[in-house]
């Protein structure tokens, strides 16, 4: 039972990372039809951040990384938009090589810069210690996703700018005929999802070490997050990532590791015979 | 008006020329990887190739589901490997001879897995580097197509495959090797692996294997089946309504891509001597589908292709300049994206478009 108990914090946590991650990925696909492997190095610019930081801001940096690394990864994922991903929209395949091989570049760049060794971030004193079972850094990792979920649906729900994201989402060509200029849109969604990835690397700072090749630990369960939640649907990703979150941590906790990655596979194959296009599905009655 | 009615206009196309282009370069070219690069070759050379004939074996499977099909499949590394683990499991037994293959000893394993028991026999694990290919990829497509899974979900679906088979592997160290994977093979179908004459007959295994399945492949593509394949890449939905069901079209012809990479994984096993999760992974799927795409996906002949230049170049700039081949890889990737989504081989199609224009004016 303690046991049981000791892995609720883990998958949960696990489960909010994740759902950081996907929410820029599940918007930049869900909008603009972008596969964006990249991603996952924006994961590590953030975690970086926070590294460099730890010079600077001593053992509370992370409180200074967080708009920080949203702000460094955000630009990152601005500028590729710009440079590159505009010229693919539409064509989700084509971008999903083009951004791996931005991300080999980028991986490559972070070992020279910063060593191939993995490198620690110290937590903040105040993060040692635990309410029973739930560890303060995990409890803080929890906090921080859904602080950025209600942020993120507030920004989609009450402002103009995010009405204007969703009119693109639902219809790009009827939103560009009412007059949204769908280009600077875009730029919006791709600085924010980015963003959000940064804010992963911070909190992934607080549970284990930092290496040029972190993001791709958690590139392709958050691209099962989007494929289980459905496109571009905040509820969704929310409830994807929790329930993969929490199904990673007990298939490892009662099988073991090496069997818990295929439990996953399999439970999202089965899941996709009952929602072949994820938990919420945007309606359209557009076909391919 | 009289010139009209002297060449009337044609209704029905041109029957087009006999097509003898294609079959010559296919004969130079099995003339050369047969005759001329043995002779040409040293050993340590010929055998890099036949690494990169097995991969454009791999290569040849993902022209096929892809650049025909139109699934991205990113998890080729998993046919492979199952392929190449199931001739390596028989390798290892072959050595063994009776006792405990040497890496089970290592990890403490005292008997010998049932999994294992049946791949002593050669006939069993042939067979098998088909079978389990073809059992596996069927199941996936038929559970993924039928619900209308395509396209980037599909893509997803099999990265995560990948990513969950390197875990498997890596996690049961004493039924796989971990991470070490399954290495040390010394006798092959009685011959000495490593021997420069099986060497050289096992580079020609490759070269004849990949020969024939290209032939297979192009005559695939030609018939009727081929034609339905194109439909369903470019209109999913028409195809349906027409009255075929693409969920089998695409099952079919993913189903024959696995079995193509799970030939390659076992020919790559005596070729290179190991085979080991890091070989079939996530990364080393996604460097194929480069390497197609490199190549030119929509031609068979540019998939082949593609997987020889990335190994050639892989290699050459592993060895010169170590540090710069991901950048390099990187760079070569965005730069094919961005200006020549059809390859080497659109590149060349384009050129020679020009100069005939030019010739002609």
């Amino acid at each position: 039972m303690e046991g049981f108990l000791n892995q609720l914090p883990i998958g949960l946590s696990i489960g909010a990372v994740l759902l950081l991650i996907a929410l820029g990925l599940t918007f930049t696909f869900g909008q603009m039809g972008v596969i964006n492997m990249a991603h996952g190095e924006f994961i590590m610019a953030g975690a970086y951040t926070a590294f460099l930081l730890q010079d600077l801001a001593g053992r509370s940096a992370v409180l200074v990384a967080l708009p920080v690394a949203f702000v460094v990864a955000g630009l990152m994922g601005l500028v590729l938009e710009r440079a590159a991903i505009r010229h693919f929209y539409g064509r989700p395949l084509d971008t999903l090589l083009l951004t791996w091989g931005v991300s080999l570049v980028l991986q490559q760049l972070a070992r020279d810069l910063f060593g191939a060794p993995n490198v620690q971030v110290l937590s903040p004193t105040w993060l040692q210690g635990a309410i029973g079972p739930m560890p303060y850094n995990r409890l803080f990792i929890l906090a921080l996703a859904v602080g950025s979920v209600v942020a993120i649906w507030l920004y989609m729900n009450r402002s103009a700018q995010g009405r204007r994201m969703q009119a693109v989402m639902q219809n790009r060509q009827l939103a560009a005929t009412s007059g949204i200029n769908t280009g600077r849109v875009d730029q919006r969604t791709f600085f924010i999802g980015s963003g959000l990835a940064g804010i992963a690397g911070v909190a992934l700072t607080l549970i284990g070490p930092v290496g040029p090749t972190l993001g791709t630990y958690y590139i392709v369960d958050a691209f099962l997050v989007v494929v289980a939640g459905g496109l571009g649907q905040l509820r969704g990703a929310v409830i994807a990532a929790a329930a993969l979150g929490l199904l990673n941590s007990y298939a490892e906790f009662w099988t073991n590791a090496s069997l818990a990655k295929v439990i996953v596979f399999a439970a999202i194959i089965a899941f996709l015979q009952f929602r072949p296009q994820g938990l919420f599905v945007l309606r359209s009655r557009a076909l391919t | 008006m009289t010139a009209v009615l002297e060449k009337p206009t044609q209704l029905t196309p041109e029957k087009p020329p006999r097509q003898w282009k294609g079959p010559a370069v296919f004969v130079a070219v099995a003339i050369i990887a047969l005759v001329v690069m043995p002779l040409l070759l040293e050993p340590f050379r010929l055998g890099l190739l036949a690494k990169y004939l097995c991969y454009a074996i791999v290569a040849l499977g993902i022209g096929l589901a892809w650049g025909q099909g139109g699934m991205l499949t990113l998890g080729q590394g998993v046919f492979f490997g199952l392929g190449g683990y199931a001739m390596g499991m028989f390798l290892k037994l072959n050595d063994a001879g009776g006792d405990l293959p040497d890496f089970m000893v290592w990890s403490g394993v005292e008997q010998l897995p049932a999994l294992w028991a049946p791949f002593g026999n050669p006939v069993f694990a042939l067979a098998m580097v088909v079978v389990v290919p073809l059992v596996v990829a069927v199941l996936l497509g038929t559970l993924v197509f039928r619900q209308r899974v395509r396209g980037a979900y599909f893509a997803i679906l099999t990265q995560a495959l990948a990513a969950a088979m390197v875990i498997l592997l890596v996690g049961q160290q004493g039924l796989t090797g971990g991470t070490n994977g399954l290495t040390n093979f010394f006798d092959f179908f009685g011959n000495d692996v490593a021997a420069e004459s099986t060497q050289r007959g096992l580079y020609l295994t490759v070269a004849i294997v990949l020969g024939v399945l290209y032939l297979a492949a192009w005559q695939l593509v030609r018939s009727r089946f081929g034609r339905l394949l194109l439909a369903v890449r470019d209109g999913e939905d028409r195809v349906r309504f027409l009255g075929y069901n693409p969920a089998t079209v695409k099952t079919i012809t993913f189903a024959i891509s696995a079995v193509m990479a799970g030939i390659a994984g076992a020919l790559f096993v005596p070729v290179v001597g190991i085979i080991s999760p890091a070989l079939l992974g996530v990364v080393p799927s996604l460097e194929l589908v480069v390497a197609v795409a490199v190549g030119g996906r929509f031609a068979l002949a540019g998939a082949v292709l593609g997987a020889v230049v990335m190994g050639y170049a892989k290699t050459y700039f592993s060895e010169e300049l170590p540090d710069a081949w991901l950048y390099l890889q990187g760079a070569l990737f965005i730069l094919v994206m961005t200006l020549a989504p059809k390859g080497i081989v659109g590149v060349a199609a384009a050129l020679r478009g020009r100069l005939r224009k030019e010739a002609s004016a």
